[in-house]
């Protein structure tokens, strides 16, 4: 295995293997996961490749120690990761929310595979995407992005980095099985700017840890840096001390969702096809885009007028945007393979102002296009 | 406890002197939140006493604890501390040490957050022998959250999950350490301040995954609800029956209600830690790709 | 009016140094006195600002300075302090 990071050049790679040069290329050193299929292509490539850069890969006991080693190594300064699929990803919940309430950076890479329980190990589903938004307890915002190519996958690891840094929270990379085991070409570039958390300026003895500047993120102090911060799970002030008080609560809680919330513009991506005259807009994600892709070109073909909206992020839901394409088309057609998740948002975002189809699959293979197309000539 | 008359104490000084300990402590939370009687304050100290002693710089420490009575202790350090999930202090410190492999890390928590909802990542932070110092302060339930029973409530012992006694075959911590692979392995009880501190010591001195058990009264809920009265009682009946046996075979270290139990420190080996591993799989990994 | 919590330190001469006392912070919960192999404390009258018995020095000339009031303490609130310069180890200064 090469010794280093940037993997720059042309590559043939899975979305998994893509994930893991993501992660590497924005500077990731550690990374603690548990074994478990569609995942183990992310933590196999890591294992033999973070030793050869100076990075730590450890495999933990289970998915509850990966994701609070995560936490730890961010707190002990490093970029950290874990990667994950249903069952592991139910088990990181807590944890998670841990890394909301402390504004841990970290990104968690979900490779979906087809639930509830132990489901199709080995087959796709897209079914853990309401728990990626309220999995963890209590009420909390982050950032999930879904790539639909192992290109994406590494450019959107990158991303997730990036991001996790500079809200200060987890990133989720919400892929699926077919993305992660599918091979394509992944071009990697010479060099990959490398964001990284805000530091405390000023003396230890005047630093606040969660006294927040102008965009709500506050500096972040580590492990050693000679700051002394307290940090806990606990609802807590701008000491970082508990506060059991209502107002406390109040004041963190809102905070916390309000950093995320008040910046759509620099975490919502998505991509439109053949919106311009479409009379009807499929709304897809992930594997299920690319079905709905080829549903297009179908359609077309038989002069429907039909385009896609390919939500790249999911959380936070971008309702601006789906209501913008939604008043310009007179249906919907909601492509996921779950029975209606993403569907709801949509759904809730466009108020009932235009029908809206649901093509749903719960998981175990993709979608046929002519289940789209049958969709589609439903709505029309 | 004889009723002495009431001797008179001559008028003291009044000065504005400071414990010598509070370098170490976050005095704007101190009075802490353990109730009257209670071992952790008194481990607390020891730990401090230790540290303090050994001259050791605060930010090359960093204390991680979980949830429960215990937990609350890294809310009272004055070091970097990370009050973190029920059961995962063992693995939050896990990805801190081998992100700083060079930190101290001191693992506070009690005995239902390390052995119940943390027990697997205790063995396999023991097995792998990561570099980590574990005191767990066993009060033999869960104080925290009422007095519920635990891993290491005596057999008989009346907790609230216990009305009628509790009829679980408890946990022996140090047994549960050493056999996971633990290199260091001590017990003593909260009135041992001066074990407690060279215990301490040689944990931080040493490499490896080292575990301290504290059996610590808990005067609130499970001295009171086994009628060992109060936390003065309950402290004198631990330290009564303690009896030091360094080396002591585990099977024998067995805490039986009523009976005797061994304190001391039982396992005191060396064996390469995680970290040491790792570093010599990359130094082997360069020799071979530089040839 | 709730009594102010102070910062005060009782302070009594001993042998061998001082024995300080911050009576708020006491928890009443006797280990100083019970456990002092000289038995020099004991429980006072009064009571600090949460309704506590803080220790005081009763016995000041019997206290060798063993400082384990100081160690088994559980709220910080007893220590002891040696004049500079003068070890532990040193004949008593009488």
């Amino acid at each position: 295995m090469p010794a280093k990071a940037v993997l720059s050049g042309v590559h043939f790679m899975n979305g998994d293997e893509a994930i893991a040069e993501g992660a590497l290329a924005a500077g990731c050193r550690f990374f603690a996961a548990y074994p478990i299929t569609p995942q183990s292509e992310i933590a196999e490539r890591l294992a033999a490749r973070l030793p050869r850069i100076g990075g730590t890969f450890v495999q933990m006991e289970d998915e509850l120690a990966a994701m609070a080693a995560v936490v730890g190594a961010s707190w002990g300064g490093e970029k950290a990761m874990t990667a994950t699929s249903g069952p592991g990803f139910s088990l990181m919940m807590e944890n998670l929310g841990l890394a909301v309430m402390t504004e841990t950076p970290c990104v968690l890479a979900n490779v979906q595979r087809a639930g509830p329980s132990t489901g199709l190990p080995t087959a796709v589903g897209q079914g853990d995407m309401m728990q990626a938004r309220w999995g963890s307890h209590g009420h909390y915002e982050l950032i999930a992005l879904c790539p639909y190519s192992p290109q994406e996958a590494f450019d959107l690891t990158v991303r997730a980095f990036a991001l996790a840094e500079r809200f200060r929270t987890p990133v989720l990379i919400m892929t699926d099985e077919v993305v992660g085991h599918m091979y394509e070409k992944v071009e990697i570039p010479e060099e990959v700017s490398e964001a990284s958390r805000r530091r405390p300026q000023g003396p230890p003895d005047e630093f606040l840890p969660f006294k927040p500047d102008e965009d709500l993120v506050p500096p972040m102090a580590c492990t050693g840096d000679g700051y002394r911060i307290h940090v806990t799970g606990l609802t807590h002030d701008e000491r970082g001390y508990p506060d059991m008080s209502a107002d406390a609560q109040d004041r963190l809680v809102r905070r916390l969702c309000d950093k995320v919330r008040l910046y759509p513009d620099e975490y919502t991506l998505w991509e439109e096809h053949s919106l311009e005259d479409a009379e009807v807009a499929i709304i897809s994600y992930g594997i299920s885009a690319r079905v709905a892709l080829r549903a297009v070109e179908l359609a077309r073909r038989k002069g429907h007028k039909v385009g896609l909206l390919r939500l790249v992020t999911a959380w936070p839901f971008p309702d601006e945007l789906v209501r913008r394409v939604a008043d310009n088309v007179k249906g919907l057609v909601t492509v996921e393979l779950n029975l209606g998740q993403i569907s709801r948002e949509v759904e809730r975002a466009v108020r009932g102002k235009v029908p809206q189809v649901g093509v749903y699959h719960p998981g175990g293979r993709i979608h046929r296009p002519e289940e789209v197309l049958a969709g589609i000539e439903e709505v029309i | 406890m004889p009723v002495k008359e009431q001797r008179q104490a001559p008028p003291p000084e009044i000065t504005q002197g400071r414990h010598p300990m509070e370098k170490y402590l976050r005095m704007d939370r101190i009075p802490h939140i353990w109730c009257a009687g209670c071992g952790l304050g008194t481990t607390l100290a020891s730990f401090l006493y230790a540290v303090d002693d050994m001259g050791l710089d605060p930010d090359s420490l960093a204390v991680i604890s979980g949830i429960g009575c215990t937990g609350r202790v890294a809310g009272y350090v004055r070091m970097d501390s990370y009050h973190t999930t029920h059961g995962r202090p063992i693995a939050f410190a896990t990805g801190l040490k081998l992100a700083k492999p060079y930190t101290k890390a001191v693992v506070f928590s009690g005995d239902g957050d390390l052995f119940a909802i943390g027990g697997n990542h205790f063995i396999h932070a023991a097995r792998r022998n990561l570099d980590m110092n574990v005191i767990c302060v066993n009060n033999l339930n869960y104080g925290m959250t009422g007095g519920q029973v635990g891993p290491t409530t005596p057999l008989g012992g009346r907790c609230t999950t216990s009305p009628y006694g509790n009829f679980e075959h408890p946990f022996n911590l140090v047994y549960v350490a050493a056999s996971a692979g633990a290199a260091y392995v001590a017990r003593w009880t909260s009135l041992d301040v001066r074990r407690l501190q060279k215990a301490i010591q040689e944990m931080l001195s040493r490499k490896g995954f080292s575990f301290l058990e504290v059996i610590a009264p808990c005067p609130t809920n499970y001295g009171r609800r086994n009628k060992l009265g109060s936390g003065l009682d309950e402290l004198r009946h631990y330290a009564d029956h303690a009896v030091i046996k360094h080396g002591a075979d585990l099977s024998e270290t067995d805490i039986i209600p009523g009976q005797d139990f061994l304190v001391g420190k039982f396992v005191d080996s060396e064996k390469p830690t995680f970290w040491e591993m790792y570093q010599d799989k990359v130094a082997e990994l360069e020799k071979r790709s530089s040839r | 009016m709730k009594s102010q919590q102070t910062k005060d330190t009782k302070r009594w001469k001993v042998p061998k140094g001082y024995i300080c006392v911050q009576d708020d912070l006491c928890k009443g919960c006797g280990f100083c006195i019970d456990f002092c192999p000289r038995d020099v404390l004991a429980s006072a009258q009064h009571f600090n600002v949460k309704g506590y018995h803080p220790p005081e020095l009763v016995d000041p000339e019997d206290c060798i300075m063993c400082r384990f009031c100081e160690l088994v303490c559980p709220d910080f609130a007893i220590w002891t302090e040696q004049p500079e310069g003068e070890d532990e180890h040193e004949e008593e200064d009488d």
